[in-house]
């Protein structure tokens, strides 16, 4: 049994780069396909025909999992041949170039290309060298949007709606491409934003993008909605950015104290992978109040979501 | 114990109080370790039952002095100072709280650490002792310390102690992120590559005396860059220790843009210049290094002006193997926590300085910067009081200070004027006999 989404939303554009650029009617109806799409991921029967004799390749120049494991999911269930590369077996560790490896990889003709790059503004510099479709699965500190487009349609679904409410992005919004394309989503929604984290983890100028800035959890927490939790390398707590872990943990970590002073039915989101202990406490991760989980099935759905969209607009469909 | 618990008061004294501009003469009355009033003419009828009076007829009595920077040995080098000793010198030059620097051993970079100094003052001192904290762990000059714990912990401000924090991407971070904590970092300007191998002031003096010197520019330089960062990040910065007069011109620039920069000079830079140091006086030699007689006016000048708020000891005691060696490899530092006041009535007995003022950069403004209860005669402020003779005349004698160590720049000065009486929380700790 094989049931074809019922809505007919197109995504008029060639690539999803990021969230820039999308209007709040495009976000929506990409939501809405997400919807259909949970449900025909919690069937027996997955697979959908939408993008059969598609190639798809998934380009992954930076380790990931979850993203990686989701969009070959997302690509396999809409039925398009997926192939996944990594950097550590692929020519860019012999000396190729960025702009040499998408002409190579634009000759073999593949009609979408996911792609994950470490360094900001890498994945727009591939697109505008292929033919295909491309679309952004994390450029350095800049853009995930696919992250943001899933964790919007958790939010919508818990809370009914993303207009009116209160997110609260906590953590290392200097280094994520999370807090960013969230930042712009939720604005384009209707949400109010606020990032909560110590000034050196701040972008100067973050208040320009439309947020408004505490430095203190108490603060920061009070009267939020949703309280988005952040990954903190390691590296960056050393006495770099942040003293230590323990320090960051005291004053930025989500526990049950710090919790409280979000609203009553707040819920707690975080992208992964999580460190315990370090910006989110178990108890909290595990918690009554978390979509921690739910996040990573949403991922799936609103990835093939994206495919199905973009697929729609391409030559020949 | 009992009698140091009952209410004194100090009749027709000079009272002078900086925190309120206050110079009057009156009486001043303590009880239950705070300060009750001060004012004219409370006289011996408005005083409580059994209070003893003092009559302090021509003597000036002052907030106890906050020494923003004193050495003390512990942990690590308790055979240069321990606290108990630091407290005992500290209580005889009418200081009632110490500040110390991070440059123990183990260094204070730890809230465990921090804790211990605060439990070893509280149990052997006779003054207040807060300590600051290291700014880098280990002083290294690379990470920045838990200064959210340290604080809490009960660290009073930030710094490397002796050190400069050469990398600016460091001193940048540590400046945003101890603002979000409205946390105090104090740093010493001075470039250790311009430094090198110097060992004074650079000029004729050194060049006679054929020692490498130290130009002025290894402190403008640091200090030209924090004040950049501080711009940059809106932290709260505190020069350490100012010494040169191009210095004051940067000063004056980051102040009348309203930047929180605020600065320090040593009694010693104020007080002595490189001439002193004549035949190698290894007393003489400290950190940085003494300057010429116009830096010393133009320090003077700036104190007089507000333009450097603190006065501090730079307290650093040596013992006769450190400092009985060849000037260049001589260790740097001085003792000052017995001398800087007196030190002080010098440039006040010579017309350089008002008393209000000194007492001003030797208390208020300190315990202001570091947040502090001390540095006020107003009511309900702790009962931390000086009591000064300031005509007595007296001759600095190694031998009769308190410190474990002599290394007084002051070795047989003639002085006019000291403290005899130093209370602290409402108890005679020192009494000139």
């Amino acid at each position: 049994m094989t049931i074809a989404p019922k809505s007919s939303f197109v995504l008029n554009h060639r690539h999803l780069l990021g969230i820039e650029g999308l209007s709040a009617a495009e976000i929506s109806g990409l939501l809405d396909l997400g919807e259909e799409f949970v449900v025909l991921n919690r069937q027996i029967e997955k697979k959908t025909t939408s993008l059969r004799g598609r190639t798809q390749i998934n380009m992954f120049f930076e380790v990931s999992t979850r993203t990686q494991a989701s969009f070959e999911l997302a690509g396999k269930r809409l039925g398009a041949d997926v192939m996944n590369m990594s950097a550590s077996s692929s020519s860019m560790r012999k000396g190729e170039t960025l702009i040499d490896t998408a002409i190579t990889l634009n000759a073999m003709h593949p009609d979408i290309l996911v792609v994950r790059h470490h360094a900001s503004g890498a994945v727009e510099l591939l697109a505008s060298k292929l033919d295909c479709s491309v679309i952004n699965a994390g450029d350095g500190a800049h853009e995930h949007p696919t992250q943001a487009l899933l964790d919007a349609l958790t939010i919508r679904r818990n809370k009914g709606r993303i207009d009116g409410l209160l997110v609260a992005i906590c953590g290392d919004i200097l280094h994520s491409r999370v807090a960013r394309s969230n930042i712009i989503l939720l604005n384009q929604m209707g949400a109010r934003v606020r990032v909560v984290a110590p000034t050196t983890l701040l972008p100067p100028g973050i208040e320009r993008m439309g947020v408004e800035v505490a430095r203190d959890m108490r603060e920061g927490l009070n009267g939020a909605d949703i309280v988005m939790m952040l990954r903190l390398q390691r590296e960056r707590m050393n006495g770099s950015f942040v003293p230590s872990v323990s320090e960051y943990f005291h004053y930025w970590g989500l526990d049950e104290k710090k919790l409280a002073y979000a609203k009553p039915d707040a819920l707690v989101m975080h992208p992964g992978p999580m460190n315990r202990g370090v910006e989110i406490d178990s108890i909290v991760a595990d918690g009554a109040q978390s979509l921690i989980r739910e996040q990573v099935e949403m991922g799936v759905a609103i990835r093939m979501a994206v495919l199905e969209a973009l697929a729609r607009n391409l030559p020949n469909a | 114990m009992l009698s140091d618990r009952r209410p004194i008061l100090f009749a027709n004294a000079r009272i002078v109080d900086p925190s309120r501009n206050l110079d009057i003469v009156g009486d001043l009355l303590i009880a239950d370790g705070v300060i009750r009033e001060a004012k004219k003419g409370i006289g011996a009828a408005g005083v409580p039952e059994g209070t003893d009076v003092i009559d302090c007829r021509n003597k000036v009595i002052a907030p106890g002095l906050v020494d923003m920077r004193a050495f003390i040995g512990e942990p690590g080098a308790g055979h240069r100072e321990t606290l108990a000793s630091a407290s005992q010198a500290a209580a005889a030059g009418g200081v009632t709280t110490i500040i110390c620097p991070p440059d123990t051993s183990p260094v204070i970079d730890d809230p465990a650490t921090v804790d211990f100094v605060l439990r070893r003052a509280r149990d052997t001192a006779i003054v207040h002792v807060h300590p600051m904290a290291a700014l880098t762990k280990g002083l290294h000059g690379k990470e920045m310390t838990e200064i959210g714990l340290l604080k809490a912990a009960g660290a009073v401000a930030f710094t490397d102690g002796e050190k400069s924090i050469t990398n600016a991407q460091v001193m940048r971070r540590a400046l945003t992120y101890a603002r979000d904590f409205d946390a105090l970092i104090v740093h010493q300007t001075e470039d250790p590559d311009l430094i090198g191998d110097g060992v004074m002031n650079e000029g004729e003096f050194a060049a006679r005396l054929g020692l490498l010197g130290i130009p002025s520019a290894a402190e403008t330089v640091m200090l030209e860059r924090d004040i950049r960062m501080v711009a940059l990040t809106g932290g709260r910065y505190h020069a350490a220790s100012v010494t040169c007069a191009e210095s004051l011109e940067v000063l004056r620039r980051a102040k009348e843009a309203g930047l929180n920069v605020t600065a320090s000079a040593s009694i010693n830079h104020l007080s002595l210049n490189e001439n002193d140091i004549g035949p190698y006086r290894t007393f003489l030699k400290v950190s940085p290094p003494l300057r010429s007689e116009r830096d010393r006016t133009a320090l003077v000048a700036a104190v007089g002006k507000g333009l450097i708020d603190v006065v501090m000891s730079d307290h650093n005691p040596q013992d006769v193997e450190t400092k009985r060696l060849p000037f260049a490899e001589a260790a740097p530092g001085a003792i000052g926590l017995e001398t800087m006041l007196t030190a002080g009535l010098r440039l006040v007995h010579n017309g350089e300085i008002e008393l209000i003022t000194l007492l001003r950069a030797m208390s208020t403004r300190p315990a202001e910067l570091l947040g502090l209860p001390g540095g006020s005669l107003r009511s309900g402020a702790p009962a931390d009081v000086i009591v000064i003779d300031m005509d007595v005349p007296w001759i600095v004698d190694p031998d009769e200070l308190k410190s474990k160590c002599g290394n007084t720049p002051f070795d047989e000065a003639r002085m006019t004027g000291r403290v005899v009486r130093t209370i602290v929380s409402g108890r005679t700790v020192y009494e000139l006999v």
